[in-house]
């Protein structure tokens, strides 16, 4: 089943043609990668799924319907959860307020209800702590729950902003350059990581420059080079492309 | 249990000053300590629009007089030649009008105080929800602005209608009840009381916005105000997470109006002037923007002072001051809410940032 679908996908910035007509598929439970050159689309291309931006044209179809044209929170919502390749961390919140934050959509107390303590809303509370805390167990931070996250360092920012994403329970999670920065010990790490969101049944659509994460990890890779898809295929496969040795060494 | 024990030292000094003045024979400092928290109840909840929600208002002196007004001007118009019309015989009927006798002799029909405070309330949230469903689209000074703008026209408007008084505004304001023996009133019997009334709001309010920024709504505040691009992609609803802490805010200000009315006994058009705006904006950044203890801490005091007319003919001038101050030597303060809209747009607009 495709749990994601983007369709004839076009973003224009004036002149210039950052995504350009760009169509595929990523299948529930996959690790999809979309690679290509500085400036090929890849981040544009996560902002119009996530909503971030209106796209010029084309369709986005998560589960079966069109999202394109609906608000950020509103596809947040619906189960799409995504990291920045600019790390964008909650400032003036601690690591672990960070985290809390993405259960949003999974928790409900509202102005009245927080305001005036209701029935269930210290419970809720708690709930979100506990789950929040259980992220950051996961990915190796726990200890760091309660400093600033903006002094963290950049590895740690990172994971900080993966747990986050985490605790949206997402169904479809969009990582742009998860590795970007990491040593090559913090880039496997990232990798098993990777792996083992796919195996608690999250959808993965990774932009990443790691030649060898990407192939190591991908079910299926996407190549775009100049807003357009030049490639679509099997890690392997795209190893041997033509189009894609040329763009890759031409770049060099 | 444990916003009872953070609170206790507040309950406290509220305790000993009382008994201090009582002791040294200076009661009549309780009645600007009485002004000064309804004056912060106001400050507490624009400190919870501008520190955590990140949006400026220098219109919310037209809130406290929207409330304030309209208390008085329901509780002091005489109905009863409007007796025979159908929507005040029926208010009537309801038990929400007062009726009673004047000092000369003649008879009067007014609304209650409790149902003129409702009314207040709710003009407050409506007249604040339909100018915040636009204005919070704006940025930065350009916010300041269409707010500054809301605030001069409720200046202008009762300033200009005979309902509210013109410039001599409206005296005469009767007491509010709010239960039998507790009457919010200037009168001097009742002194002690409404020192007592007038903290009691102030620390429900400060309880209840404690409650709220320790939340999951405080969260997603503080979020919109950390990266709102990423709060978005969390799926907090920003636009509307804004528009209901500027309405809360605003009732805030209205339900601070409507008690230091009552308390007054009257409400001029001052209230309602854009120095006052600049005051509580004034007050919330030199506590520390986001900071409920420091905006609560520092409108008692300095709005003490300047009631018990410490700054002299420079009063308005001092708070100027202030805002200058805290806006060279504080940036933590005045410049996180993004005045320069430049500086904002670039941000907002380079999309994955
Ligand atoms: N908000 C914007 N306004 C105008 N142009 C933009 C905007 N965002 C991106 N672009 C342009 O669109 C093109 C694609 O940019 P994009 O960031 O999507 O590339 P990318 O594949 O993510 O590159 P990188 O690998 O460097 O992250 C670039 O030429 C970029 O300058
Ligand atoms: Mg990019």
């Amino acid at each position: 089943m495709n749990l994601l679908q983007v369709d004839q996908l076009h973003k224009r910035f004036g002149g210039l043609h950052a995504v350009s007509d760009v169509s595929f598929a990523v299948r529930q439970g996959q690790i999809k990668a979309v690679i290509g050159p500085n400036g090929a689309g890849k981040t544009t291309l996560f902002n119009l799924i996530s909503g971030a931006l209106p796209v010029t044209s084309g369709r986005v179809i998560f589960k079966g319907k069109a999202i394109q044209g609906k608000k950020p929170y509103q596809i947040a919502s619906r189960g799409i959860a995504r990291t920045y390749q600019n790390i964008k961390m909650f400032s003036g919140m601690t690591a672990l307020e960070n985290v809390m934050v993405g259960r949003h959509t999974r928790s409900r107390a509202g102005f009245m209800a927080s305001m005036f303590n209701l029935p269930g809303t210290p419970a809720e509370e708690r709930a979100i702590r506990a789950q929040a805390m259980d992220l950051l167990q996961l990915l190796d931070i726990a200890d760091v729950a309660d400093i600033p996250a903006t002094s963290l360092a950049f590895g740690q920012q990172r994971a900080v902003e993966l747990a986050r994403a985490l605790a949206m329970e997402p169904e479809l999670l969009l990582l742009d350059e998860p590795a970007a920065g990491l040593n090559i010990y913090e880039t496997a790490e990232v990798g098993r990581l990777i792996s083992k969101i796919r195996d608690l049944g999250i959808t993965v659509l990774l932009v990443e420059h790691d030649m060898s994460l990407v192939m190591d990890i991908s079910d299926e890779i996407v190549v775009l080079s100049f807003g357009q898809k030049i490639a679509e295929d099997l890690p392997a496969a795209i190893q041997q492309n033509p189009d894609v040795i040329k763009i890759y060494l031409g770049e060099e | 249990m444990k916003r009872l024990l953070s609170i206790a030292p507040l309950l406290v000094a509220i305790i000993a000053i009382q008994l201090l003045c009582a002791a040294t024979g200076t009661l009549y400092y309780l009645t600007q300590m009485t002004m000064s928290a309804y004056y912060a109840l106001l400050i507490i909840g624009l400190c919870v629009l501008m520190g955590y929600a990140g949006q400026i208002s220098l219109g919310h002196g037209g809130f406290f007089a929207i409330g304030g007004y309209i208390s008085a001007a329901l509780t002091t118009h005489n109905l009863e030649p409007l007796q025979e019309n159908v929507l005040v015989a029926a208010l009537n009927s309801l038990g929400l009008l007062h009726a009673g006798v004047d000092l000369y002799g003649g008879t009067f029909l007014v609304v209650t105080p409790w149902v003129a405070c409702i009314v207040a309330i709710l003009a407050a949230v409506l007249i604040s929800y339909l100018i915040g469903v636009p204005v919070l689209k704006l940025k930065g000074h350009y916010l300041a602005m269409a707010t500054l703008g809301f605030g001069i026209i409720i200046y202008r408007v009762v300033l200009a209608s005979e309902y509210f008084g013109e410039a001599d505004g409206i005296s005469g304001v009767p007491g509010f009840t709010l239960v039998p023996g507790l009457t919010v009133s200037g009168d001097f019997s009742g002194r002690i009381q409404n020192y007592y009334i007038a903290w009691g709001l102030l620390i429900i309010g400060l309880i209840l916005l404690l409650n709220l920024i320790d939340s999951r709504v405080g969260r997603a505040l503080r979020a919109i105000h950390g990266s709102s691009e990423a709060a978005d992609a969390m799926g907090v609803n920003t636009a509307r997470f804004k528009i209901q802490t500027f309405v809360l805010s605003a009732v805030f200000a209205a339900i601070a109006g409507v008690f230091l009315t009552h308390y007054n006994g009257g409400i001029g058009p001052s209230e309602a002037s854009v120095m006052k705006s600049v005051r509580y904006v004034a007050l919330v950044a030199v506590g520390g923007m986001a900071h409920l203890w420091g905006a609560l801490t520092m409108g008692v005091l300095l709005n003490f002072l300047s009631l018990r007319g410490v700054f002299g003919s420079y009063d308005d001038a001092v708070f100027g001051l202030i805002l200058i101050l805290i806006m060279l030597f504080a940036p933590n303060g005045i410049l996180s809410l993004r005045w320069r809209p430049g500086l904002a747009k670039q941000v907002d607009e380079k999309g994955d940032g």
